[in-house]
């Protein structure tokens, strides 16, 4: 593996004393080689030509976050800059890694900074310019994806007078993986009057995402998010309410108040079927155009704009084209990376990959959140991940037993958990962090989780998996009901029994779900979970408008990468999924339509579509012609395992850069040796897999060289290189307090990086404390 | 009628409401065939109510048979639509895991019922009529039981009738509370509904082979 | 363990299928119903044979995909799951398992296992929605308060993941409970009072149209019912039914 830095120096010809401040220098390239022969390395100096005076010249150039070595006091200090970083990127072809100091550009995100933060939002509403009604009707908006933003964008733009054609790959849209969601979704409503504002919401989300995610968005997020439950509820989403008849709220992980609404444990099932009504109404109507089982296999760009999709239908295997004058990707997370997620089957990265390849930037891709509350896996069959919501931890206490040989006795069945005295059991995150507790953020409980694990405290079979224990709760519950109903509180077994009333209420279907799925009963002997890949928090890089780097594509939901940062807070993706579909991007499309509404309909006959139809044609006959001998289930197994080992809950550079090196070569042998059975033209699961597969296998890569240059640990990013003495994230405010948006270079290790850096104006940087 | 078949439900409601006033009827033929256990008299003068009252022979009456008719050829349209509506059938189909053998069978036991009503209407309704309207004999007030009685001398028809009420208590015992479901009675009164529908469904078919049993030992 | 299959191979929506058999070895305890399907896969894959066709995609029991009639029962033996969450505990070593695809006249097969459900959206856009658009300016959510009966009510009908098990148990492959579990859902909150004439007319009769078979409530349908939605919810339906019926 040769890792490369590349640096700019001034070429002195003599002894620096002896040049003045106004003498003009020549800026050169420097970087290191390894010679082949003799393993030793040599610094190669390269002349760019460009000029710089010695007092325009800042020597601490690779220390200032923009890394531009050419002062403000040379008039041509942009033009020479860009030169540089252009010359720079040249190299880039005989190079696996650029490493610090990073050769990259700002990018802009058009985020109105004309105003102050709270009216920033009101204020761009306000400018951005409208479409008229009559015109709406000439206009056509692809929508991929129909989950919680892909359908509320669908309905929202149909209602509002859009033509849309709404894709997704699933029978129907009301099974987009968004209904699997189970806690809730946040609202900046105080209901419950404890202090909630959509200040402290925006501070949470901000904090919770380790101050990792752009301040303008997430206030926006904030501001809309109370619209979203009145929406909701206007729309009949049959939210849990109590005896007064109002609505109700609990608590999640890393905030200090109830302001999460939910729906039992199927919020994201209730949310996603008001969002499905909504579209229902329109496919009614006949404003929405609905293609189901169709999967979305190239973006098409017309003179520079995203102007259609490449679809193949499912059914059929039939590739179609469909034009339109935006395309709004809504296609959700990568997970699946992971190949164990707790993702539907199906879920894939393709739209965004294939967008990204197009030109849209793909931004922090190593962000991804590990929950704590999964069901542990149970054998090398596993085909998926079950969540358990993570609303339990409000009640569930977590722990492992404190002494080894207990928990050997436990894994070897030899000790029942319910058996071990209270003193002997270690409730490592009350223990840790005594303010949060159980309820610390994900990723937090996550990486606590793994540390106990690793240290050989696990408590299943495979020794990953820690106890989630309600026995507490049940007593608690159990004696607060007694005492209501006056009956003796101290009579055991029927404080228990009211107990289990009071927590099936709560948490039935969850409990059920788990006594189906592990065979044993929750109400009895501990949970056991353990970790797994729930969400990516990375994605699509947008702009202020959710446009992404590509004109007239937008990214939307959990696809694009905007407001949680490096961590994602529980009951979130789901406000930020509607947020985005209904409130946001319905506005901001209307700004860049504005300058369609004389277009007229976009043919799908143009050279584009046609080169865009062949190529997806060569890529699927290349896999049904292959005749390999691994199925994609192996490949995508293996690309999971390498993942999972080496970028998941703790990264370390040794490791990144040996998963870089395997996903290449995993992804070589796919090409080479990847069986696909059956026809093109026909119901053909395995290549419709063969064909996201694929594209997992060049995420893989550029996830793991993002984790690698990201040598901070922040959030669910984990650098094993940077942690506090106590093992708690580390943060590198002064190096990395930036977004990184990764262009596609016509391979994952060749791609160009560039970064948004985040400004906060509103919020103290601080270290994230649960303490 | 041409409404009421266009849609599901309405053909359901339709075949509830003649279920429920079939069930009326039976009632009300159940208390006068009880009174002949008891007193002759009293039998043979319901029955000559019934006979000659014009508004039972010439309203009520066509009412009834319209109602038997509409019943059967209704259930036979269900069944039919239904049996399409699956299309291919399931090589293993287990419908006992999910529903009890008279729910889904109620062709099997109308279809015994309508079996039993050409015998019974043999037996008493075509002599009925032929009597009166045919032959137009003079109307005797006491024949009634006589006739009743006469009828279950013979042990396979007391055998046959037996056999028949078993049916219409299976076929009760499920019709009567998905009657009220289909007309869109599903509430808190249900269990009452259950229990009396319980009550019915035995009570009615037994009470009836009891008094067949009854005049065949006793005569 | 070691399982016959006997597996519904059909081998698109204009061919004639038939049961295929097979047998599986190495089948573990606990593996889901729909992990063993993917072994199964694998092997007739090494064997050069088409892997069998079905549906699935969250494998947690919400999305409604998988839609598999195991030995005579919508989505197999055990009660309120679907076939995703069936674990293979439910069957003995030396077993033979049937399995068909959901089967329905309006349901057709596309390939083995999967059937074309969009019947059941079409009965949505004819009504499944209140017309409400997004404008940010609804009224507060709390601005009318709702009973908490009536919300759970209409929670546990809403809680239809609309997989088909209903028509696929019932023996006149009626559509009757998962069309009243919506409509009763908005029957019974009142932002969908306003349009509930409207929405059942239109939604019954569009059911009618796909030719789904008449409810006789053998009540297969909630035993099946892997949310276990009340028949409750059909009589809902036809009081609703007659009332619009006779207003119109």
């Amino acid at each position: 593996m040769r890792k490369k830095k590349i640096t700019y120096s001034l070429n002195y010809r003599k002894p620096k004393v002896l040049y003045n401040t106004n003498d003009e220098l020549t800026v050169c390239l420097r970087y290191y080689t390894k010679c082949k022969k003799s393993n030793r390395s040599k610094v190669i100096k390269k002349s760019t030509g460009i000029k710089c005076k010695l007092k325009d010249w800042d020597p601490d150039w690779h220390k200032n976050p923009n890394r531009q070595p050419i002062k403000a006091s040379d008039i041509h200090h942009k033009k020479k800059n860009k030169s540089l970083v252009d010359l720079a990127e040249s190299f880039l072809d005989d190079y696996l890694i650029i490493s610090n100091p990073i050769v990259y550009s700002e990018i802009d995100s058009k985020v109105p900074s004309e105003v102050k933060l709270a009216d920033k939002w009101t204020y761009h509403k306000n400018n951005i310019r409208l479409v008229s009604p009559a015109n709406k009707r000439l206009i056509d908006v692809i929508v991929v994806g129909t989950g919680l933003a892909g359908g509320s964008a669908a309905a929202t733009l149909a209602e509002l007078g859009y033509n849309v054609k709404a894709f997704c790959f699933q029978d129907s849209p009301r099974r987009a993986h968004s209904i699997a969601a189970q806690g809730g979704i946040n609202a900046a409503k105080n209901y419950q009057g404890d202090g909630d504002s959509v200040h402290r919401l925006f501070y949470d989300t901000v904090k919770g995402g380790d101050y990792r995610s752009r301040e303008a968005n997430v206030y926006r997020l904030a501001e809309v998010s109370a619209n979203i439950i009145d929406q909701c509820v206007a729309q009949g989403v049959p939210f849990a309410r109590d005896y007064g008849g109002l609505l109700d709220n609990r608590s999640f992980g890393g905030v200090l108040v109830s302001r999460t609404f939910y729906a039992k444990g199927q919020t994201g099932q209730q949310l996603l079927l008001g969002a499905y009504s909504a579209m229902n109404r329109q496919i009614g109507r006949g404003k929405i155009k609905m293609y189901s089982r169709h999967e979305m296999l190239d973006l098409v760009k017309v003179g520079g704009k995203a102007r259609g999709i490449i679809t193949r239908n499912l059914v059929t295997g039939e590739i179609e084209r469909h034009s339109a004058h935006a395309v709004v990707i809504a296609s959700g997370g990568y997970g699946n990376l992971f190949y164990l997620s707790t993702n539907a089957m199906g879920s894939n990265v393709t739209a965004a990959w294939k967008i990204h390849k197009k030109g849209a930037y793909f931004a922090n891709p190593c962000f991804t959140q590990i929950h704590p509350t999964c069901i542990p896996v149970s054998g090398d069959h596993q085909s998926k991940l079950t969540l358990m919501s993570e609303s339990l931890r409000n009640d569930g206490r977590i722990w492992v037993p404190k002494n080894k040989e207990d928990a050997e006795a436990i894994r070897e069945g030899r000790l029942k958990p319910t058996d071990l005295a209270e003193e002997d059991r270690d409730y490592y995150l009350e223990r840790r962090y005594p303010a949060f507790g159980n309820l610390v953020p994900r990723d937090v409980a996550s990486r606590a989780a793994k540390e106990r694990c690793d240290e050989g405290f696990g408590v299943n079979k495979t020794g990953e998996a820690v106890f989630l224990d309600f026995a507490a709760a049940i007593e608690r519950y159990g004696k607060e009901k007694a005492h209501v109903k006056g009956l003796d509180e101290n009579d055991n077994a029927l404080v228990k029994k009211l107990g289990k009333q009071v927590i099936k209420a709560k948490y039935g279907n969850l409990f059920q779900m788990y006594e189906k799925i592990v065979d044993q009963n929750p109400y009895e002997t501990p949970m056991m979970i353990y970790p797994a890949v729930h969400y990516t928090m990375g994605g699509v890089w947008v702009d202020y408008n959710l446009m992404t780097t590509v004109p007239g594509c937008f990214a939307i939901g959990e696809a694009n990468f905007s407001d949680h940062g490096a961590n994602r807070l529980g009951a979130s993706a789901l406000m930020q999924g509607l947020a985005d579909g209904y409130f946001v991007l319905p506005y901001t499309i209307g700004d860049y339509l504005a300058d369609d509404i004389q277009t007229g309909a976009i043919s799908t006959d143009s050279p584009e579509f046609e080169q865009a139809e062949s190529n997806v044609r060569v890529q699927i006959n290349a896999f049904i012609n292959n005749k390999g001998t691994k199925t994609v289930d192996y490949f995508h197994r293996k690309l999971g395992k390498i993942i999972w080992n080496k970028c998941g809950m703790s990264r370390n550079k040794k490791g990144l850069e040996e998963a870089i090196a395997e996903v290449k070569a995993l992804r070589e042998e796919f090409y080479k040796d990847v069986f696909v059975p059956g026809t093109a033209v026909s119901f053909n699961e395995p290549l419709a897999k063969a064909l996201r597969v694929a594209d997992f296998l060049e995420l893989g890569e550029l996830f793991a060289k993002d984790a690698l240059e990201r040598t901070e640990s922040c959030g669910g990013h984990f650098r094993e290189e940077s942690q506090t003495p106590e093992g708690e994230a580390l943060r590198d405010d002064k190096n990395f307090t930036f977004v990184s948006a990764w262009e596609y270079k016509g391979e994952p290790s060749r791609a160009k990086l560039h970064k948004e850096t985040l400004k906060y104006e509103n919020i103290e940087l601080k270290t994230r404390s649960y303490k | 009628m041409g409404v009421v078949l266009s849609s599901t439900i309405l053909r359901k409601v339709a075949m509830a409401l003649s279920g429920l006033f079939l069930m009326f009827f039976l009632l009300q033929h159940f208390a006068i065939n009880i009174t002949s256990v008891f007193s002759e008299t009293v039998f043979n003068q319901f029955s000559h109510f019934m006979g000659t009252n014009a508004l039972v022979q010439f309203v009520l009456q066509p009412i009834l048979i319209f109602g038997v008719i509409f019943h059967f050829i209704m259930g036979f349209v269900l069944d039919i639509r239904n049996r399409r509506a699956r299309g291919t059938r399931y090589a293993v189909y287990k419908g006992s895991s999910n529903a009890s053998w008279v729910s889904r069978n109620m062709i099997i036991s109308g279809g015994t019922i309508l079996a039993f009503l050409v015998l019974h209407f043999y037996d008493f309704w075509v002599p009925e009529m032929k009597y009166k309207y045919i032959e137009v004999l003079p109307e005797n007030p006491d024949r009634y039981y006589e006739e009743l009685v006469h009828k279950f001398e013979n042990l396979t028809r007391v055998v046959l009738y037996v056999i028949s009420f078993l049916f219409l208590a299976l076929h009760l015992s499920h019709g009567f509370s998905s009657a009220f479901q289909s007309i869109g009675f599903n509430n808190k009164y249900t269990t009452v509904i259950k229990s009396i529908s319980k009550v019915y469904a035995i009570g009615i078919p037994l009470g009836f082979a009891f008094i067949a049993i009854f005049h065949h030992l006793t005569h | 363990m070691k399982l016959t299959l006997k597996i519904w191979r059909q081998e698109n929506a204009t061919a004639k299928g038939s049961m295929q058999t097979y047998s599986l070895k190495g089948v573990s305890p606990d593996m889901s119903f729909l992990e063993m399907m993917d072994v199964l896969n694998e092997q007739l894959m090494e064997q050069g044979i088409d892997p069998v066709a079905f549906d699935h995609d969250c494998r947690e029991g919400i999305c409604g995909s998988c839609s598999m009639f195991i030995n005579g029962e919508a989505h197999g033996p055990d009660r309120l799951v679907t076939t995703c969450q069936l674990h293979m505990r439910k069957f003995k070593d030396g077993d033979t398992i049937h399995i068909e695809p959901f089967r329905a006249k309006p349901f057709p097969v596309i390939k083995d296992l999967v059937v074309d459900r969009t019947a059941f959206d079409r009965i949505q856009h004819a009504g499944g929605f209140i017309s409400v658009n997004t404008s940010g300016n609804t009224q507060d959510a709390n601005a009318i308060p709702i009973e908490k009966a009536d919300a759970d009510k209409a929670f546990d009908a809403a809680t239809c993941i609309g997989c088909g098990a209903c028509v696929a148990t019932c023996k006149n492959a009626s559509a009757m409970l998962f069309v009243s579990a919506k409509v009763s859902q908005y029957a019974l909150l009142p932002q969908g009072k306003v349009e509930a004439t409207d929405r059942v007319l239109n939604m019954v009769n569009q059911m009618d149209e796909e030719g789904f078979g008449n409810c006789t409530n053998t009540g297969a349908c909630e035993v099946e019912c892997p949310k276990g939605i009340s028949l409750e919810n059909i009589a809902r339906m036809n009081k609703e039914f007659l009332l619009a019926s006779y207003k119109v």
